[in-house]
């Protein structure tokens, strides 16, 4: 296990070199993908238009335009940072067979794919940075948290938002050597995904379903760091937030790997 | 013509068989459907929870708009991506060739090439929704209206599938470019609200450049009837000019084909 560790670690410099080099190679492909983040805009043109005249209110919680406009601004940036799609990569690996390559490598594939998509971050932080000006000049102090203790905890809770997504797809992509057909799954969990993290619009609108969404591991994917970004949080509901992330980033990680671990043997490498 | 229908109703039996050996998949597809349908909804509920119209539209009318939403939807997903993608595999394989080789026009043996039939599940909750629309509103369509509303869902199909036409015939001079579907997928999404509820830039772009209110939004002011005459003339034509422009594009695109195999 130790040296297992440690020849990850060694690798993982170059891993990330050709992380890098893949995201440049098929940098059309990746625009596309980054692109196709658009959901967040069209929800902040509906919602600040729904709020135009009158903050949205349900729930004791009140949205005005502004609270939205920083919100899905927001939530874009965190998508862009954490997004991935492995899942969609490894059963189209395991399909055609690409994937008996990837066993050969003295690696665990966890951390060769884990690699290959930190590598893309920067890239997209090029897109997300620029958000995160606009967001600041735009909506300006109100909308946002501004006390610097709190978003100290920005990143490490990034961080664990990118790992928990990483995982649940890597878990969904590790299902591909038990189903031909993971697309199915995938999609579900886009659905779940989309309505359960805060991604169609800010959880506390949710009414009664807010208390299922709080628990669900997709609140922990996006809308954390997005509270974390546009609410003030006192001390419990900052314990509480990330106590969730590390949690379900313990879960996602042993399924995923678990999974893996128990997919990997009915691997049959189909052509090759 | 009847040539045609004859080998469309032939693919449609093959896909038809082939997902019958994947009768599990079926059920997934099943619930997947449903699970789908309540997502896109809880949205537009939580709105009009909190609010009695949004730029003049009440929960019914957009209820429609939704409705229509998933009717395309459905048969977007259901045959045109599913055989666009293929085409695409086709392109980068080189097989494309044999398409070319047999005696009809390559873009119809295409376009209808694989179906994914459940997704006659999503149609049947499209209607669902229109018809329980129709409830909340108290007065079922006119005749008239229900014909033009019709009409109107065949020529937006006709407009999503001369967009999803463009985008395949990419894939004939940049090889591959597959998630280019899930980018069209994703601005497709905007359809399920009426395209009023957007800030304007938002509007003019999803009207004249990607006119996806061509495809739900005017569809459904035709169903309730507050469509004028003059706009559903104009969404007709739209439809039917990027008809010929994506079917000028194939030809154009399809001379560029260099086959891949050897």
């Amino acid at each position: 296990m130790r040296s297992g560790l440690s020849r990850v670690v060694t690798a993982l410099p170059t891993l990330l070199r050709i992380g890098v080099a893949e995201t440049v190679a098929y940098r059309g492909e990746f625009l596309v993908w980054i692109l196709t983040t658009t959901q967040p805009l069209i929800m902040l043109g509906l919602w600040t238009q729904v709020a135009r005249e009158a903050p949205f209110t349900t729930g004791g919680r009140s949205y005005s335009s502004a609270d939205f406009v920083a919100y899905f601004l927001a939530t874009l940036i965190v998508r862009q940072l954490t997004g991935n799609w492995v899942a969609w990569q490894m059963s189209e690996e395991v399909r055609s067979g690409a994937m008996a390559m990837r066993l050969l490598r003295p690696i665990h594939p966890f951390f060769a794919y884990a690699a290959s998509h930190a590598a893309a971050i920067p890239f997209r932080s090029v897109i997300a940075l620029p958000l995160a000006v606009v967001l600041l000049a735009s909506s300006g102090a109100s909308a946002l948290c501004t006390d610097p203790r709190q978003l100290a905890w920005l990143v490490p809770s990034l961080a664990l938002a990118w790992l928990i997504t990483f995982a649940f797809l890597f878990a969904i992509g590790a299902l591909a050597f038990f189903l031909t057909q993971t697309m199915a799954i995938a999609n579900l969990y886009f659905a779940l995904f989309s309505l359960f993290s805060g991604y169609l619009m800010p959880l506390d609108l949710l009414g009664p379903v807010a208390t299922l969404a709080a628990w669900l591991p997709f609140r922990f994917m996006l809308s954390a760091p997005v509270e974390l970004i546009t609410r003030t949080l006192d001390r419990a509901q900052l314990a509480s937030l990330l106590g969730g992330q590390l949690a379900w980033a313990a879960i996602t990680l042993t399924a995923a790997l678990l999974l893996w671990r128990a997919g990997v043997k009915r691997f049959e490498a189909v052509g090759g | 013509m009847r040539r045609y229908l004859g080998l469309l109703a032939l693919q449609l039996r093959i896909s038809v068989a082939s997902a019958m050996a994947y009768r599990a998949n079926f059920l997934i597809e099943g619930v997947m459907s449903l699970v789908w349908l309540v997502v896109t909804l809880i949205p537009l509920v939580i709105v009009f929870n909190g609010r009695d119209q949004v730029a003049g539209w009440t929960r019914p009318d957009a209820m429609i708009v939704m409705a229509y939403f998933v009717g395309v939807r459905a048969v977007l997903e259901g045959m045109i991506s599913p055989s666009l993608v293929d085409l695409v595999e086709k392109i980068r394989s080189g097989s494309f060739d044999y398409v070319l080789l047999k005696p009809v026009d390559a873009q119809a043996m295409v376009s209808a090439s694989r179906y994914e039939p459940w997704k006659v599940f999503d149609l049947a909750g499209a209607i669902a929704i229109a018809i329980y629309a129709f409830v909340l509103r108290g007065a079922p369509p006119s005749a008239a209206q229900l014909a033009l509303g019709v009409v109107l869902f065949g020529t937006g199909l006709a407009a999503a599938y001369a967009l999803w036409i463009l985008c395949a015939a990419a894939a004939f001079w940049v090889g591959r470019l597959d998630n280019l579907m899930y980018l069209l997928g994703s601005i497709f999404d905007t359809g399920r609200w009426p395209v009023m509820v957007f800030p304007t830039a938002w509007r003019v772009v999803f009207t004249f450049v990607i006119p996806v209110a061509v495809m739900t939004t005017y569809p459904a002011m035709a169903l309730i009837g507050t469509l004028g005459a003059e706009r559903a003339v104009a969404t007709i034509g739209g439809a039917l000019a990027l008809l010929v422009i994506s079917r000028l594009v194939w030809r154009t695109a399809i001379r560029s084909y260099t086959s891949a195999s050897s």
